[in-house]
Parts: C-alpha cells; sequence; structure tokens
C-alpha cells in the first residue's frame, strides 16, 4: 500500500514531465481520431446514395425541436443584454447606444455561441447517448453485417442536420435577441423606440451577420463530430454510454468557446 | 470437385492482440460448404472475437481469412463490403435497431441494397418471419419482443438477403430452455430449408451437439480439437473432456 502511494507520488510530483507527456499523448491520440473521423465524415457525404429519410429525420431533432430552447436563451440574453449595457451606458450618457451594443453583441457572439452550447446539451448528449447504446448492443455491428456502412448511415445525417440547422438556429437567436433587447430597452428603460431601431440598424453591418453564420457553421461541425466520435467509440455498457454522453457535451462545448476565439481572432 | 471437401471458410494462424493481450494465438479452422461447425470454449477464450474478424467487424493482426477462396483481410472495405452481402448474423443479444419495427428490421437489408417498393419489402420481410415461426408482429418494436423473438427476428433479419453463410453469436445465452430447444431447431431448419454454411460459437453443449455437424474446441487462443459431437463425447483430450462434462476440477482453471 505505501509503496502504492510512493509510486503514485513520484509519478505526479517528481516526475511532472512523464504526467504530463502521458496526457498530452493521450489528447493528441483522442484529436486524431476524432480528425479521421471527420475526414471519413467528410468522405462518406459526397458519395452517393443519400440517405434522405435519416438525414430529413435528424434535421428535425436538431433544428426543429431545438427551437424552444434556442429561442428562450436567446430572448433572455437579449433582454438581459440591454439592461446590463444601459446601466454602463448611464454613466458617461450614451443610453441609445444599447441597441448598438445587443445587436452586434447577438450576431457575432451570442447567437452563434449560445445556439451552439445550447445544441450541443441538447443534441450532442442525445447523439452520444444514442450511437453509444447502438455500439455496446452491438447495432453498429449489425449495420456492418448488412453491408451498410454506420458512418454513412448513422453519422452523415447527424453531420449534416447540424451543419445546416446550427446556422439556421443561429438566425433565429439573433432576431430574437435583438427583440429581447429592443423590448427591455423601449418598453421597461423608456428609450425612444426610432432612435433604438435606428442605433440598431445602422450600425449593423452584413459581415456582422456573416460571421455569426460562420461561427455557427463551424461550430454545427465540431458538436456533431465530436458528439458522434464519443457515441462511436463508446466502451463498457450503460455505465460507458453515460460517461460518452457526457464527455460528448463538455468536450464540444469546450471546443466550441475555445475555437470560437480563435475564429474571431484569426479571420476577422 | 466433390462437395464434401469444398472449403467455404478456411482460417489460417489467425492471430489477435487486445493491447498486450493476445486472444487469438494461432487459430486454424476450415469450414466445409454446406457444413454446421459449431465452435465451443469458455468465457474469454476469443470465441466472440473469432467471429468478428470472419466477417471483417474485426481486422486480425496476423493470420489470413479466406472465404470461398478469396483472401478477406486485405480487401478494402467496398470489397469487403461485397464479401458481406455473403453472410448474415444472429448477434447474442439480437442487435435489432431499436429506433425501427421489426419488419423494418428485417427488410433493412432490401432496403438499402435493392430497389424494391416499401411493400415489396414488408412482404418479403413477413415470408422470413413466418420462416422463423413468427406471425403478426410486424409492426411492433424491438422493446416491446421478448429475448426469443429478438433471436427469432435477429434471424428473420440475417437471412432475408439469402446468404451463404450464417454466423451464430452464442444463439441460445440468454433465453429459457425451452425456447433454447426452438432456437436450435430453428438452426437445423436454416440449415436443412436455406442450405447454407454456418459457424455458432456456444458454451452450451446441449445445444452444440444438436446443431453441429463437426464441433471445434477453442482454449486459449488455439483451436485444440475438431471432430464431430460423436468424437468430441469420446475425445482422449482431457481439456475437451473437462469442457464438455463440465466439470469445474480438471485442466482448465477457474479464476
Amino acid at each position: 500500500m505505501t509503496f502504492d502511494i510512493v509510486v503514485i507520488f513520484w509519478g505526479v510530483t517528481l516526475n511532472p514531465f512523464r504526467w504530463i507527456g502521458n496526457h498530452v499523448i493521450r489528447f493528441v491520440g483522442e484529436a486524431g481520431k476524432v480528425m479521421i473521423l471527420f475526414a471519413q465524415t467528410l468522405g462518406w457525404t459526397f458519395r452517393p446514395p443519400l440517405q434522405g429519410r435519416e438525414i430529413l429525420k435528424q434535421m428535425e431533432e436538431v433544428g426543429v425541436r431545438s427551437f424552444p430552447v434556442v429561442v428562450i436563451t436567446a430572448g433572455f440574453t437579449g433582454m438581459v443584454l440591454a439592461l446590463q449595457s444601459f446601466t454602463g451606458f448611464k454613466r458617461f450618457g450614451a443610453e441609445t447606444m444599447v441597441g448598438t451594443v445587443v445587436a452586434l453583441s447577438m450576431t457575432r457572439e451570442l447567437g452563434p455561441v449560445l445556439t451552439g452550447l445550447m445544441v450541443s446539451g441538447r443534441i450532442g448528449s442525445a447523439m452520444a447517448a444514442e450511437l453509444g447504446t447502438m455500439r455496446v448492443t452491438e447495432q453498429i455491428d449489425a449495420l456492418y453485417t448488412l453491408a451498410t456502412n454506420p458512418i454513412k448511415y448513422l453519422i452523415v445525417p447527424r453531420f449534416l442536420a447540424a451543419v445546416i440547422m446550427v446556422p439556421i438556429l443561429t438566425i433565429f437567436a439573433d432576431v430574437i435577441g435583438i427583440l429581447g433587447g429592443y423590448l427591455v430597452g423601449v418598453q421597461i428603460l423608456g428609450t425612444n423606440p426610432t432612435l433604438y431601431f435606428r442605433r440598431t440598424w445602422d450600425f449593423l453591418e452584413l459581415d456582422d451577420l456573416y460571421i455569426g453564420f460562420l461561427k455557427a457553421f463551424f461550430f454545427g461541425m465540431i458538436l456533431a463530430t465530436i458528439s458522434c466520435y464519443q457515441g462511436f467509440s463508446t466502451q463498457g455498457g450503460a455505465e460507458g454510454v453515460g460517461r460518452a454522453t457526457t464527455k460528448a457535451v463538455v468536450i464540444s462545448s469546450l471546443t466550441i468557446l475555445i475555437s470560437n476565439y480563435f475564429i474571431t481572432a484569426f479571420l476577422f | 470437385m466433390n462437395k464434401e471437401s469444398a472449403i467455404k471458410i478456411r482460417v489460417v494462424d489467425l492471430h489477435k492482440f487486445f493491447g498486450k493481450k493476445e486472444v487469438l494465438r494461432g487459430v486454424n479452422l476450415e469450414v466445409r460448404e454446406g457444413e454446421s461447425m459449431v465452435v465451443i470454449g469458455g468465457s474469454g477464450s476469443g470465441k466472440t472475437v473469432l467471429i468478428k474478424c470472419i466477417i471483417g467487424l474485426m481486422p486480425p493482426d496476423q493470420g489470413e481469412i479466406h472465404v470461398d477462396g478469396l483472401e478477406i483481410t486485405s480487401l478494402d472495405e467496398k470489397r469487403m463490403n461485397e464479401v458481406r452481402k455473403k453472410f448474415g448474423m444472429l448477434f447474442q443479444g439480437g442487435a435489432l435497431f431499436d429506433s425501427m419495427t421489426v419488419w423494418e428490421n428485417v427488410g433493412f437489408g432490401l432496403r438499402q441494397q435493392t430497389r424494391l417498393d416499401e411493400e415489396e419489402i414488408r412482404r418479403v420481410a413477413s415470408e422470413k418471419l413466418a420462416l422463423v415461426g413468427l406471425k403478426n408482429v410486424e409492426d411492433l418494436m424491438p422493446a416491446e419482443l421478448s429475448g426469443g423473438m429478438r433471436k427469432r427476428v435477429s434471424l428473420a433479419r440475417a437471412i432475408a438477403m439469402e446468404p451463404e453463410i450464417l454466423l451464430y453469436d452464442e444463439p441460445t445465452t440468454g433465453i429459457d430452455p425451452i425456447m433454447a430447444d426452438a432456437i436450435n431447431d430453428l438452426i437445423v431448419e436454416m440449415k436443412e430449408k436455406l442450405n447454407v454454411t454456418s459457424i455458432a460459437i456456444t458454451h452450451d453443449m446441449k445445444s452444440a451437439y444438436k446443431i453441429a455437424d463437426r464441433i471445434a474446441m477453442l482454449y486459449q487462443g488455439k483451436i485444440i480439437e475438431v471432430g464431430t459431437p460423436e468424437e468430441m463425447k469420446n475425445s482422449s483430450n482431457p481439456i475437451v473432456q473437462q469442457f464438455t462434462e463440465g466439470r469445474s476440477e480438471g485442466p482448465i482453471k477457474m479464476l
């Protein structure tokens, strides 16, 4: 026993390089496998025949069913944004700029990020749980034996649904968020409606929308690929499915937040 | 060629590692056309790994597998898919797609591989279900079925594309003895009616004696003996004796 503790102690504190090295190797290995799955998914996406039925089913799941969650999140975020920025701007008499701040924040940043995070939580977990269950009950093996490639049949429809629907949901999130801000700015804080609208509209550029849209597109790819990977590589029965589900949400969310910074910093 | 001697599946010196653990240590096995081969062995002896290598679900680390004379371990995905069309597999838990009804499960291969319309697929599915002794279950979901029925539906799905080779993964595990015997009867019936070659893996000796033309025993990653059920019963190998008689004392050590 004491010997074990000494070994662990030695491993972590006295030999931190090995400890860090092991983690780095594991991380790089996982990241590589996700990239391989991503490449395979792209390859199968453009190979006919298209699984139309499955794609529509997944689009409904990702898009239509996530709509309420995204709307509520975006609406209240737009509202609180108006409230908070109003407090700040009042201190130097720029209350009318609230509309601009809400519009820019929503379209460039919060619309895609919040949508990405909410869809990760709702859909990423469902993808990982569903594919994970199929893995541990041998349904994925069964697909192979029926001469059907599971990447094409299971992952491509989910991938396409996310890539198409996350940007569309983001547009709704932008609009609802701006409306929420307007509601608070005009109805509660008493800003002149015309002025609020002008401040929103005049400073909003088409580029802001493009940026948000492009981010949403990447986030859709990220969450679908990571969640499907977690589901696909599930091991160890029901417990493994639970673990895969958690990992899918946590890793997708973190990857979305991290990549969000780099997309913003490098591309724009 | 003499039908007796036509080899359908030949496994040559097959090795498979999981990490540092060598699960298969050079398996050699020949299955003749139209024959029912049963591979017996304890839990963890590598039976499932062997069957998954044969159908290409797992790549072996070394060795060859020939199906109808074609070496399959080096095939690319596309050509392997063609070979898989010769196979049907019954999974241990059924592995039915739980998002689909029974008939959609049975007709899955037809929908993916053929241009038959829905009505035709449903008709064929009903036909295959009748063949495994199931009626009026077409519109049920897999979750509504009992363990034995799931296995039957899975068998119906496996034979839907009229395969030449059927693989059975523990066909009698997890169901009651009467249902198990009914499944054994079905396996024998499949062989007679459909004229298929089959490989079953099991540790249920009663089942093995009933369905096998020949039995092979897998022990510590190798095939240690092959013979007819009669030969296996009278084997002089103490390991085979212990297993077929189901004794806890003997050369096979339980942990």
